[in-house]
């Protein structure tokens, strides 16, 4: 049931530079992107990233992607939404506290990034609280915007 | 501790010191370098508020701040802001938990402006207990920050003076916050880092879970001390009496996140009082906890057993011949004029 999870979890590395690649070939067709109007293309988006982070992460398509942090375990799958890291409740097995037949997306998200060949680990920097007005939005297209639009405009409002 | 210059009026703020945070008595007692004792309150499931000052004065003496849980166990008592607002109003030191469970940034922003206008100095932020556990297993789980996203949120209150929308506040909360800390749950090698985060994030306090395994303990302070994460934070090591080694069992196998080593259940099984021997078990946890290097302090979570605290902490020696601050419990009957001379 987990598996295709853990199978992500187990090639972080790999998918890591896959998502990060697709970032930036987006980026550079940002300005045609643009052109289309990023309104327009939301839905398409969120259908596809539904479709492609659905079936490899259980994405819960929170439109807030931060998979490059925790080792490719969507966070979103805890059932308390933790986004910086496990709780207390952890079972001694590294199950979940609440589903204890699933493990913890947090021991998952730990063992993702000790794959990860980064400075640091990128588990440890301190995410916002999750933006509830940004589910079911393309996660990829927020992230174009914001890394091509300056600070102040409205990617970075919503 | 007491201080040379406790407010006369119960619940008013001690002066600020320098580098301080805020103007609460936990605070004080920990950067004054004393080995802390708080202890946690059980909530009563009641609107009598005698039923709180009875629960609080068995610690009167004995612990430099006083837990108030929020809804632990996903179970539903008296609420902590509750709490906190009597017994601030004698004067108590409070940590107030704060759990993401039950409540969303709006709320829980709100609550700490209201709990630091009525004297209360020391925020705990905790993620909270699944609600499967508790006695409303149908309610709504909020969880809508995180324990890391609260404190991010309080310390940006009280150090900006604005809200997380970026509104400015115009006299913003001193408080001291304080986390959780599990040592003994999966993945054991990442809880080292997960402190360093969350001090990152604003911890400047934190209390840990129920410590019965010392050996893991001692393991967890080792990483702790290798970054140096014991010098920006102070520790408090969390510790308790068990009742008996069924009582034991179960809570291992109910109570989400509490570690209980085999070892300690068969010395309750072997013992013939197994009540005294579950104090005397948590008297010897907090010998062996005060020689580790980089705790700061004992956190006793008495669950039902809270009147015996003086006890464990008169028999640990914990407080080292440290005279505590005592609440007045007449304080309400005396008339206004006396109230100014026990000001003067």
């Amino acid at each position: 049931m987990y598996r295709m999870r853990s199978w992500s979890v187990r090639n972080a590395r790999l998918l890591k530079r896959v998502y990060a690649g697709l970032e930036n070939f987006l980026v550079r067709l940002s300005p045609i992107l643009r052109g289309i109007g990023y309104q327009r293309l939301d839905r398409p988006f969120a259908a596809m990233e539904r479709m492609t982070k659905g079936v490899l992460l259980d994405s819960q398509n929170c439109g807030q992607c931060i998979v490059g942090f925790t080792g490719l375990s969507c966070p979103m799958n805890c059932p308390k939404n933790l986004r910086n890291g496990p709780c207390g409740g952890v079972r001694p097995d590294g199950n979940c506290e609440v589903d204890p037949q699933m493990p913890c997306v947090w021991v998952l998200a730990w063992e993702g990034n000790k794959r990860f060949r980064d400075n640091g680990y990128p588990i440890q920097v301190v995410q916002p609280a999750v933006d509830n007005r940004l589910f079911g939005k393309s996660a990829w297209l927020r992230e174009v915007r914001l890394r091509t639009e300056p600070a102040g405009s409205s990617a970075h409002e919503v | 501790m007491k201080f040379d210059d406790e407010p006369l009026v119960p619940g008013h703020p001690l002066p600020r010191r320098p580098g301080h945070s805020s103007p609460g008595r936990l605070e004080r007692v920990l950067r004054a370098g004393a080995f802390a004792v708080t202890a946690e309150i059980s909530p009563p499931d009641s609107a009598d508020p005698n039923e709180v000052y009875e629960r609080a004065s068995l610690f009167d003496g004995y612990v430099d701040a006083i837990n108030a849980t929020d809804g632990s166990g996903a179970n539903c008592h008296m609420s902590s802001v509750g709490m906190c607002s009597l017994l601030t109003r004698r004067g108590y030191a409070m940590v107030m938990q704060v759990s993401a469970r039950d409540r969303n940034r709006i709320a829980i922003q709100g609550d700490v402006l209201g709990a630091a206008a009525m004297g209360v100095y020391n925020i705990l932020c905790l993620t909270g207990d699944g609600i499967d556990v508790g006695d409303h297993p149908e309610a709504k789980p909020v969880f809508d920050v995180d324990s890391m996203s609260m404190l991010n949120m309080l310390r940006g209150m009280r150090d900006e003076g604005r809200f997380l929308s970026g509104r400015k506040l115009t006299s913003p909360p001193k408080v001291f916050l304080g986390a959780a800390a599990n040592p003994f749950a999966p993945p054991l090698d990442y809880r080292p880092l997960r402190l360093a985060k969350k001090v990152a994030a604003g911890a400047q306090f934190v209390q840990t879970q129920y410590c019965f395994d010392v050996d893991t303990f001692r393991d967890y302070m080792a990483a702790v001390r290798d970054s140096g994460i014991h010098e920006q934070v102070f520790i408090l090591a969390g510790v308790g009496p068990l009742a008996s080694a069924r009582s034991a069992e179960w809570i291992r196998g109910n109570v989400p996140g509490i570690h209980i080593p085999d070892a300690v259940i068969a010395r309750l099984r072997g013992a013939r009082d197994q009540k005294e021997e579950g104090v005397r078990i948590c008297v010897d946890m907090i010998n062996e906890i005060r020689e580790i290097e980089g705790v700061h302090g004992v956190h006793i979570m008495a669950f039902r057993q809270e009147h015996r605290v003086g006890e464990i902490v008169e028999r640990s020696g914990v407080l080292g011949g440290r005279e505590l601050w005592r609440p007045r419990h007449d304080w309400e009957e005396l008339a206004p004029a006396e109230h100014e001379v026990a000001r003067h």
